[in-house]
């Protein structure tokens, strides 16, 4: 029923991973000429500098708000976070993308604020539980077009209701993983956790979240 | 189960990842899990669901000028 690749996520997961960076430049995030502004901002050019702020304002604000859930932190965590790739723009070596090393940055920007807020919250690299809880129940078909049984507010309530419910150490994962698009071993870095840590709450994550669209989407019911 | 999220991103070996074709072709409930999770994953990539409000936006920009001395037009 299914071929190869037809149950597989698109484009950027089919590139092989003997490939130099399974993740290189996906083209939803960097763009071309981003290394011509880092290095114009790293000999001093502010303005280079004032771009790449404007180009990625508002997926940092993304990233900060989707660890935080909390609109103040988010906020400090960002300007944090462009304060300090500005002032340790000379430290970047360039072997990652630049947006790569700026998310690393705000992750831990709001990830600190996280831990302040709920100091017990975090626990990323402490052993999974068993996998035997994994196998969801009771499945049943979405239908053709679940997306299109509800309106664009409330869709967006949905998922945000979603996301706000899973734990932060799932939800941070998830985050750079999939919407970031970093990949497992830049998610690793980022986060300072091992890569089955990461590959791990990835699952978790995308499983829960699957649960929990399942309430809405399945057929015949929209609770 | 834990192999799924690598079969989504395509990081399977090449012949445990024709082996899991070879098991999703002919189960119903693990071609269900597959691509409900697939979907989920894609619908909250394509998601807008945080904006960058303007004020918030202004006081980062605010922020930049006045500990970096970057431009205020932005």
């Amino acid at each position: 029923m299914l071929g190869d690749t037809q149950g597989r996520l698109p484009a950027r997961t089919f590139i092989p991973l003997t490939a130099p960076n399974p993740h290189k430049l996906p083209s939803r995030i960097a763009k071309d000429d981003e290394h011509l502004l880092v290095a114009a901002a790293k000999k001093g050019d502010i303005s280079a500098f004032e771009e790449l702020v404007n180009r990625y304002e508002k997926k940092i604000f993304r990233v900060t708000m989707n660890i935080t859930r909390n609109q103040e932190d988010a906020e400090d965590a960002m300007q944090d976070a462009f304060m300090k790739a500005y002032s340790h723009l000379k430290d970047f070596s360039g072997d990652s993308r630049f947006y790569t090393w700026l998310v690393r940055i705000a992750a831990n920007e709001a990830l600190m604020r996280l831990r302040k807020r709920r100091p017990n919250v975090m626990s990323l690299d402490e052993p999974v539980e068993g996998e035997e809880d994994l196998m969801p129940r009771e499945l049943q078909d979405w239908g053709p077009s679940p997306l299109q049984r509800f309106a664009q507010t409330e869709m967006k309530e949905i998922l945000t209701t979603a996301i706000d419910a899973l734990e932060p150490d799932f939800r941070t994962v998830f985050v750079l993983r999939d919407v970031e698009e970093l990949s497992t071993e830049e998610t690793s870095k980022a986060l300072g956790i091992s890569v089955p840590a990461v590959k791990s709450r990835l699952l978790r994550a995308r499983l829960k979240l699957r649960e929990k669209l399942d309430r809405y989407f399945r057929q015949g019911g929209q609770n | 189960m834990k192999k799924l999220s690598d079969y989504l991103d395509g990081e399977l070996e090449p012949a445990v990842a024709l082996d899991l074709d070879r098991h999703l072709s002919g189960c119903k409930e693990c071609t269900l899990i597959v691509n409900q999770t697939k979907l989920t994953v894609e619908i909250f990539c394509n998601a807008e669901m945080v904006e960058l409000p303007e004020p918030v936006r202004a006081r980062l920009h605010e922020a930049l000028r006045r500990k970096l001395g970057l431009g205020s037009q932005a």
